[in-house]
């Protein structure tokens, strides 16, 4: 299981969870868990099955989009970070 | 021509004669050549002489005219000076008192900082990193902040307390009593006044040395880029993604690092962009969320402690950046989590597909002056 931070904005949707237990290999499966766990996140992260352009995720701290995506492999010591923008000041 | 490891002494008077033929270095301190020197002097203190000397005075036949404060320095300098292969060395053997004394050219040098600024800034400028060239330049720099709110207020209190010599400010808002739990420039009986004349009020009480811009306007298409272009460093502290995204592509045209922070009830997050070294917003996020995913302070709420300590971190990579020192959060992003006291670090990417600042994008030139160009030579 990996544990992924569930941003402010998104912790309604899961409850107020800070952080949840996640299961799979890949972000992918991780994120497909998540969902099948709270499936009202699905539609505040995703768009049209791909990650929305302002949310991004983080494996361990590194931007999937700037390794590969999706399909980035994800071990159970791992950190996933959920962030999308936010523009409070 | 003496021998190698010989050299001449001359008095004071004698050496008036001289000096006009001679290279002269005086190896007194920098604290006592800022006091007031020989102004065809080259400055190399004592200890220097051995690893500086060569590159000052690359030919070893030069004339030389060596002196101190008395001649008892100069007179080691000159032993070493001669015995290193200078063949034409003389010593001035007398005090230099004198040779302002009998009319010898004397200079004072301006210095960097008033005797109020000494004092003022004087823990500051004990650090090795700052010193008086650092807060000189702290004084000469430009700091843009846009908002005076939650972050605003305390990245403007101690920029202004460190002397960033012009403090700009963008805000079109007034003083609200639901701001006073956190917008720390503000007070009570200032409810209903120009955000913009209160921080003026505040900051000027504060340091009066400090010049603060009021800029009573909302940062729009029309006024960006006169307002970016002015300053050297941009503190983002705007609470909408119109402003945010506005202020990216600008700062990214006139190559401005901006230092940006957010807040959202416990958490904050803040991050440098040094437009063309590390990435901008847009990289970061291309696109701006809807308004449910994104929802302000006065909607969602905001605990007043927070901006407080994202502000500061603003106010520290500002401080940095003026002066060139350290690192900065360029390419990383700090995530500041209050309710559980933890922070969390991820890194952040160039896209080379960004509309701002990706490969297509031409790298503009710097527009900068002072202090920016510090910021752009790191």
């Amino acid at each position: 299981m990996s544990r992924v931070r569930i941003p402010p904005v998104l912790r309604e949707t899961v409850g107020g969870a800070r952080e949840l237990e996640a299961s799979g290999d890949t972000v992918l499966e991780v994120l497909d868990d998540l969902f099948a766990q709270h499936p009202a996140l699905r539609e505040r992260v995703t768009t049209e099955g791909k990650l929305s352009p302002f949310v991004n995720l983080y494996v361990n701290g590194r931007d999937v989009r700037y390794t590969t995506g999706l399909a980035t492999p994800v071990s159970p010591d791992d950190q996933v970070i959920l962030l999308p923008a936010m523009a409070g000041g | 021509m003496a021998e190698t490891g010989t050299f001449l002494e001359v008095s004071v008077a004698d050496a008036l004669k001289l000096g006009s033929e001679r290279r002269i270095i005086d190896v007194r301190e920098l604290v006592e050549w800022n006091e007031g020197h020989i102004p065809t002097a080259t400055l190399v203190p004592l200890a220097d002489i051995p690893t500086t000397i060569e590159t000052v005075v690359p030919d070893k036949t030069t004339p030389l005219l060596v002196h101190c404060a008395v001649g008892a320095r100069s007179r080691r300098a000159a032993l070493y000076l001669s015995q290193a292969g200078y063949t034409d060395v003389v010593n001035i053997q007398g005090r230099l008192a004198e040779w302002k004394a009998l009319g010898g050219a004397w200079e004072v040098p301006t210095p960097l900082l008033s005797d109020a600024e000494r004092r003022r800034y004087s823990r500051q400028v004990l650090i090795p990193e700052i010193g008086q060239e650092g807060q000189r330049r702290l004084l000469d720099s430009r700091v843009l902040l846009i908002g005076a709110g939650g972050l605003g207020s305390p990245a403007a209190l101690y920029l202004a307390a460190a002397g960033i010599g012009t403090l700009g400010i963008v805000d079109d808002d007034v003083v609200d009593e639901s701001n006073l739990q956190r917008q720390v420039l503000h007070t009570a009986d200032r409810v209903g006044m120009p955000k913009t004349e209160s921080a003026e009020m505040t900051l000027t009480a504060l340091n009066p040395d400090v010049r603060v811009v009021r800029h009573a306007e909302r940062l729009d298409a029309a006024n960006v880029d006169r307002l970016v272009a002015e300053y050297d460093v941009i503190v983002d502290g705007t609470d909408n993604f119109e402003t945010r995204y506005l202020l990216n592509d600008a700062s990214v045209t006139y190559r401005k690092p901006v230092v940006h922070g957010s807040i959202y009830r416990w958490d904050g997050q803040v991050t440098t962009f040094v437009p063309f070294e590390g990435p901008c917003y847009r990289c970061l996020y291309p696109t701006q969320p809807p308004e449910e995913l994104a929802p302000a302070c006065a909607v969602a709420g905001v605990l007043g402690v927070l901006p407080g300590i994202i502000g500061l971190l603003q106010a520290n990579e500002t401080v940095k950046l003026v002066l060139g020192v350290g690192e900065t959060l360029a390419g990383r992003m700090l995530l500041f989590d209050a309710l559980t006291t933890s922070f969390d670090e991820i890194r952040l990417w160039r896209d080379p597909a960004c509309p701002s600042c990706g490969k297509g994008v031409a790298q503009p030139q710097p527009v900068a002056a002072g202090a920016a160009q510090a910021v752009a030579a790191r």
